[in-house]
């Protein structure tokens, strides 16, 4: 097993070359066949070492360059159970979204998007694997730079350059702050491996450099993240890149920067920081409320339903950060298993409205008002996703929900499950209010729209709306149908908890880590400890079921609510939105201001968290 | 080992950064952009310097001469190929900005906001 891990990254790396050598030839149905085999073989491999790691690390030295005297010389995978998953998770997304495409670019009839889509996920895999922290940077960047092409693969349009341009600076920008973070860790430790780091810090207490080191390589990831004030780029670049592209942006992409500050995190500074960890805990949630937040509240102004999605996901993401800046394992595994059961929930959403873009060639939901009663299956599974989102049981989301809310609670956060139940209403509400509009056509028509253009232009759209472009084929709904289908079996998986607990535990153990990484011992097996879902659990996930119903409710039927009520929600509405709409200008400078305002902010809080 | 390297890191970083945010070009932005990078640069072989020492190649000399770090300068090197190719892909989207809008400034091309 242990030779097979480095064959994860380099199967695909291979393939994608081999596509892009052949791009000239148009051998669309051959490439199709064979990256579909590539991705679903990596899926499968990944799958197995899931299973494989649970009982303690898989160690690869490449060249069998093995450490001597806890001198890590060469570069290794150490893979667990959450790296593996990540893996696994990215993989299968690939693949459907491949099987999906498989009709999606009959316009261009290229390749190029498979070869690309290949190494994207190898890098992915590599990034979720690596125990090396350079290692990390270097798939960082080749993770970015296929996904930037990516973003703007159909740039027959105008729209794509400029979400091309804005990921591409922002994110740059983002891997530079990681390299400057890795530069200055390498000056004090004179390791780039992360157990070794982890080792060379420990117990030494904290100091300036230590800190600045941490907190560039935590906003770096955090750009990569979407977490505000990083957040600007996302909703660009989801807004314009090609459906089957926003599916692995949504499900996988922005996950492994949260992935990254986890892993780095808990192999390398815990030892340092852990007299620390009530002040960080502070700094972590602070961000992820406001990102949730955030999120939540710019999903629910969006008519463009991919922009939709995108302040979806950075509402998502900022949940899982609570998740993880809980600092506890229970949590850990929660924002875990809640990131698989999310990510293919959200896969699925954007697939269903690339279906829609290429049957009616729009994503408006003004525009494309009723037009949706043609698809009735696509809408069925749209709004199956949007109550996922809102963490209905039994889907996967909702058993990472249950996890997350129980560990808030032993801590004494009594106030993270009532921000947990507003945003997921929310951001429920904000699909289920579009998927109302769209497949049956309610709410009050143009002229309550047109009032809303003002505070938000719409985008350039080329094509004449609502006229059919031709069917979609039924084969396109089989791609969201296994997705959802996988998020509800995630949930159904029986103690699901139980395993993730366990499998976090061992994440957050640093010395075990590096023991298993620096001296080859395997961790002593720990009995599985029983934990689940409660009773209390399942009702505030109804809670926000019920909550997102209302939300799109009062949407849908606002000309219904008493008119005094109305003009004071609008106001407020208005004076919060003002704001947020101002800030999200386009422009990439101001997105660069905001970074470096932000670099600035967490590294501020972290010195002050940590002195 | 002064001071100075590390203040020429911040200078670098600083005023690459001041570029990209009052940028009207899109070429400019691209430049600016490899300025921030050279930062990362200066940084890693200022981490890597010693004094009177020389190169790490030890085909002439013995190995218990002074030299350099090298493990920094491989760094550097990816570090290099990754900007190569990062500015590659910038410049060749303000290629394409140009022709779709006619200009590189990113002040006029606004296709969408919110």
């Amino acid at each position: 097993m242990n030779a097979l891990v480095p064959l994860a990254v380099a199967i695909p790396i291979v393939a994608g070359a081999a596509v892009a050598a052949t791009t000239t030839f148009h051998w669309r149905r051959p490439v199709e066949v064979v990256a579909t085999t590539v991705a679903v073989c990596v899926t499968a491999l990944a799958a197995a070492l899931v299973v494989q790691s649970s009982g303690g690390w898989i160690v690869y030295w490449f060249a069998n360059w093995r450490p001597h005297h806890n001198v890590a010389l060469g570069i290794d995978f150490a893979v667990d159970p959450f790296g593996a998953g990540i893996a696994a998770l990215a993989a299968f997304l690939v693949a459907l979204s491949f099987v999906y495409g498989w009709h999606y670019f009959d316009e261009l009839g290229q390749t190029l998007f498979h070869a690309l889509t290949l190494i994207f996920l190898a890098a992915m895999v590599g990034f979720a694997l690596t125990g090396d922290l350079f290692n990390l940077f270097v798939f960082f960047e080749l993770a970015t730079v296929p996904a930037i092409v990516l973003t703007g693969y159909m740039n027959e349009e105008r729209g794509p350059l400029q979400g091309e341009m804005n990921f591409a600076v922002t994110n740059t920008l983002g891997a530079f702050l990681v390299l400057t973070g890795i530069g200055l860790l390498y000056a004090r430790t004179g390791a780039l491996n992360l157990a070794q780091i982890g080792e060379a810090l420990a117990g030494k207490g904290t100091d300036g450099l230590v800190v600045t080191a941490f907190a560039l390589l935590v906003a770096g990831f955090f750009v990569k993240a979407a977490v505000v004030p990083f957040h600007f780029w996302l909703a660009d670049a989801y807004a314009v890149a090609p459906a089957p592209v926003c599916v692995l942006f949504s499900g996988i992409m922005s996950e492994l920067g949260l992935y990254a500050v986890a892993r780095v995190y808990w192999t390398s500074f815990s030892g340092a920081f852990g007299a620390h960890e009530e002040a960080l805990r502070a700094v972590f949630l602070g961000a992820g409320v406001v990102t949730a937040l955030v999120g939540a509240v710019m999903a629910l102004q969006q008519r463009n339903l991919k922009r939709l999605l995108a302040f979806a996901t950075i509402a998502h993401i900022g949940l899982f950060l609570m998740g993880i800046g809980l600092l506890d394992a229970k949590a850990l595994a929660g924002a875990g298993v809640w990131v698989v059961g999310d990510g293919l929930v959200r896969g699925a959403l954007f697939m269903c409205v690339g279906i829609l873009v290429q049957r009616f060639g729009d994503v408006d939901d003004v525009d494309l008002r009723g037009l949706g009663r043609a698809v009735p299956f696509t809408g069925v599974l749209f709004v199956l996703g949007a109550l996922a989102l809102a963490t209905l049981p039994p889907f996967g989301s909702f058993v990472g929900k249950a996890l997350v809310e129980g560990a808030a609670l032993d801590k004494g956060y009594t106030w993270v499950p009532a921000v947990i139940l507003v945003v997921s209403a929310l951001v429920g509400g904000a699909v289920l209010r579009a998927a109302g509009v769209v497949f049956l056509g309610l709410g009050a028509p143009v002229q309550e729209a047109g009032s809303r253009d003002e505070a938000e232009p719409e985008d350039e759209a080329g094509e004449p709306i609502g006229v059919e472009r031709g069917r979609v084929p039924r084969f396109m709904l089989v791609s969201p149908a296994l997705l959802l289908a996988c998020a509800l079996a995630l949930g159904l998986l029986p103690d699901l908890s139980s395993w993730a607990f366990h499998a976090a535990q061992r994440f957050e153990d640093r010395a075990a880590y590096a023991a298993a990484v620096l001296h080859d011992t395997r961790p002593p097996s720990a009995t599985l400890q029983h934990v689940g879902a409660t009773w209390s659990d399942v009702l505030l996930s109804l809670g926000a079921v019920a909550g997102a119903f209302a939300v799109a409710a009062t949407d849908l039927f606002r000309e219904r609510v008493p008119a005094i009520f109305r003009s004071r929600a609008q106001r407020l509405r208005q004076v919060a939105l003002g704001a947020a709409t101002a800030s999200h200008s386009g422009h990439v400078g101001d997105y660069v201001t905001w970074l470096t305002f932000g670099a600035a902010a967490f590294g501020a809080a972290f010195a002050f968290a940590l002195s | 080992m002064s001071f100075l390297p590390y203040a020429v890191v911040v200078w670098l970083f600083v005023v690459g950064l001041y570029g990209i945010v009052t940028s009207h070009n899109f070429v400019h932005l691209t430049v600016c952009l490899t300025v921030v990078q050279s930062s990362t640069y200066v940084l890693l072989l200022a981490v890597g310097y010693r004094d009177d020492a020389t190169a790490p190649v030890f085909t002439a000399l013995s190995t218990a001469h002074k030299a350099v770090d090298p493990v920094v300068h491989a760094l550097t090197f990816i570090d290099v190929i990754v900007e190569a190719v990062v500015a590659a892909l910038l410049l060749a989207i303000a290629v394409q900005v140009h022709k779709r809008f006619g200009t590189l400034d990113p002040d006029e091309c606004h296709p969408m906001r919110g």
